[in-house]
C-alpha cells in the first residue's frame, strides 16, 4: 500500500504538472481539493482518467467521485480494492 | 474621426526584450535554425495554480499584455485583439497525440481545452475580467496586421477608447519536425545562416509575443500614431513596388517621405526578392531589418512594429538593426513593410506621435 501512494502521488503531480510539489510535500491524509492541495473540476476529470488508463477503474457514478478523491489514503484505499491491472 | 495611438508595449522573443531597454542586450545567431523566446519569470504576472495548465503561448502573451498595460497605465482595456498563426500548437500537439497514442480513449480537457487559438485572448481577458469585444485573427503571417487593422478601426471611429493588442505564436517540437523536413526551417548544411546576404532557402524559426496598448488620446509617453495599414494576400514580385507606391499615394505620401523603412527579410533566398524590390524604392532611406534579431514566425511582424515604435520613441536607430547604414536627424514617418513565402503581404505607416 505504501508503494502505491507514492506512485500515486508522483502521478498526480506528473499529470496535473503541479510544478512546484515534490511527493514528500503531499502528506497521505491531505485533502486534494480546497484547502488541501487546491485541485479544481478539471483535475477531478483528469483523476478520473488516471485511475481508467493506469489501473483500469471505470467511475461509472460521478457522485462516487466525491469520496474517493478526498485524499491520497482515499485513493489509493479505492485503487487497491477495485483495480483491474 | 480620432487618432490612433500606441501608448504601450510589451515584448516577449529570442531576445531579452522583456527586462531590457530596447535592443541594449542582444545575440546574433548564425548557427541555430530554431530559436526559442527568453522566457521571463511568469510567477509574477499569473498565479501558480493556473500557470501549471498554460502552455508557453499563454503564458508569453499574459506577460507581454501586462507591461503593456502598465506602461500605458490602463487596468481595463474596451478591447482585446489577437493576432496568432498557429495559435497554441503545443497543446494541439498534445490533444491529438493523446488521441492516436491511447487509440481514441482516455482524454483528459486541459490540453483541449488550451489548444484553441483563441486561448491567448480569452486568458488574458480572465486575468483581467475583462468583459469586452475579445477577438483572435488567424490570418498567416497578416494574423497580427489584422488585429492591428481591426483595433485602428475600432479606436478611429470611437468605437472603443483603448484597445489592447498582440501577435503571439509558440514553437512545438511535432511542427518544428515536420517544418524541417518541408524545408521551411533551414537544413543544418546551410549555415551560418544570414538574413542579409541569404544563400540558402527556408528560415530561422522561433517564437514569441509583442502587445501594445492602442488609445485614441495622446500621452506623453506615446510612442507613436498607427496612420494607415494595408494587407494583401498574395503578390508577385514584380507586383510590389506598385503595391507599395499605390498605397503610399493613398495616404498622400511618397517613398521620399518615409524616415526609416522596416523591412521583413527572413534569409530565405527564394522569397528575398520581395524585399530587394522594396530596397530600390528606397535607396535613400534608412532601411531597418530585424528578423536576424527575432527570427521567423507568423507573427513576427509585430516585433518589428515593436522596432518601429521604439526607433520613433527615441528618435535612434540602433546599428545592430541597421541594413544600409543611413541615418536621419528625425525619425517622423516609418514605413513598415512584411511578407512571408510571396503571401500574406502587408504595409502599416507609423507616425511620431509628437508631430
Amino acid at each position: 500500500m505504501e508503494a502505491l501512494k507514492q506512485e500515486l502521488k508522483s502521478k498526480i503531480i506528473e499529470v496535473l504538472n503541479l510544478e512546484d510539489i515534490a511527493v514528500e510535500d503531499i502528506n497521505d491524509n491531505d485533502a486534494l481539493f480546497g484547502d488541501g492541495l487546491g485541485l479544481d473540476s478539471i483535475d477531478a476529470l483528469e483523476l478520473i482518467v488516471l485511475l481508467d488508463k493506469e489501473y483500469g477503474i471505470k467511475l461509472t457514478d460521478p457522485k462516487d467521485g466525491k469520496a474517493i478523491f478526498e485524499s491520497i489514503e482515499t485513493m489509493s484505499k479505492y485503487i487497491a480494492a477495485n483495480r483491474t491491472k | 474621426m480620432k487618432t490612433c495611438y500606441i501608448n504601450g508595449v510589451g515584448c516577449i522573443s529570442t531576445q531579452n526584450t522583456f527586462e531590457t531597454e530596447f535592443l541594449s542586450e542582444v545575440t546574433l545567431n548564425e548557427t541555430e535554425n530554431v530559436l526559442f523566446a527568453n522566457q521571463p519569470s511568469y510567477k509574477e504576472f499569473i498565479p501558480p495554480a493556473m500557470i501549471r495548465r498554460m502552455a508557453k503561448g499563454v503564458k508569453m502573451g499574459i506577460a507581454a499584455s501586462t507591461k503593456a498595460l502598465k506602461e500605458a497605465n490602463l487596468d481595463l482595456p474596451d478591447a482585446i485583439i489577437t493576432g496568432t498563426g498557429m495559435g497554441c500548437v503545443e497543446d494541439s500537439e498534445k490533444f491529438l497525440k493523446a488521441i492516436l497514442d491511447n487509440n481514441e480513449q482516455f482524454l483528459t480537457p486541459t490540453s483541449f481545452i488550451q489548444s484553441t487559438h483563441n486561448t491567448v485572448g480569452g486568458q488574458i481577458a480572465l486575468g483581467l475580467q475583462c468583459k469586452g469585444y475579445n477577438f483572435t485573427y488567424v490570418n498567416g503571417a497578416v494574423s497580427f496586421e489584422t488585429a492591428l487593422l481591426d483595433a485602428k478601426m475600432q479606436v478611429e471611429n470611437e468605437e472603443a477608447n483603448n484597445v489592447l493588442i498582440g501577435g503571439v505564436d509558440e514553437t512545438s517540437s511535432h511542427t518544428l519536425e515536420l517544418f524541417k523536413l518541408i524545408n521551411i526551417i533551414k537544413s543544418e548544411a546551410d549555415k551560418p545562416y544570414s538574413v542579409v546576404t541569404p544563400n540558402s532557402k527556408g528560415v530561422v524559426f522561433s517564437e514569441g509575443a509583442s502587445f501594445f496598448v492602442l488609445e485614441n488620446e495622446k500621452k506623453d509617453n506615446s510612442y507613436a500614431s498607427v496612420q494607415a495599414v494595408s494587407i494583401m494576400s498574395a503578390l508577385e514580385m514584380d507586383e510590389v513596388q506598385d503595391y507599395i507606391g499605390t498605397f503610399l499615394a493613398a495616404h498622400d505620401l511618397k517613398p521620399s517621405d518615409i524616415d526609416a523603412v522596416v523591412l521583413g527579410n527572413n534569409g530565405d533566398s527564394e522569397f528575398d526578392g520581395y524585399y530587394d524590390s522594396t530596397k530600390t524604392m528606397f535607396e535613400a532611406t534608412p532601411q531597418v531589418f530585424y528578423k536576424h534579431l527575432s527570427g521567423e514566425y507568423n507573427t513576427a511582424s509585430s516585433f518589428g512594429f515593436w522596432v518601429a515604435c521604439n526607433i520613433i520613441k527615441n528618435q535612434e536607430l540602433p546599428e545592430i538593426v541597421s541594413l544600409n547604414s543611413l541615418k536621419k536627424e528625425k525619425y517622423t514617418t516609418v514605413l513598415l513593410y512584411n511578407q512571408y513565402r510571396g503571401k500574406d503581404h502587408s504595409l502599416i505607416v507609423l507616425k511620431n506621435a509628437k508631430t
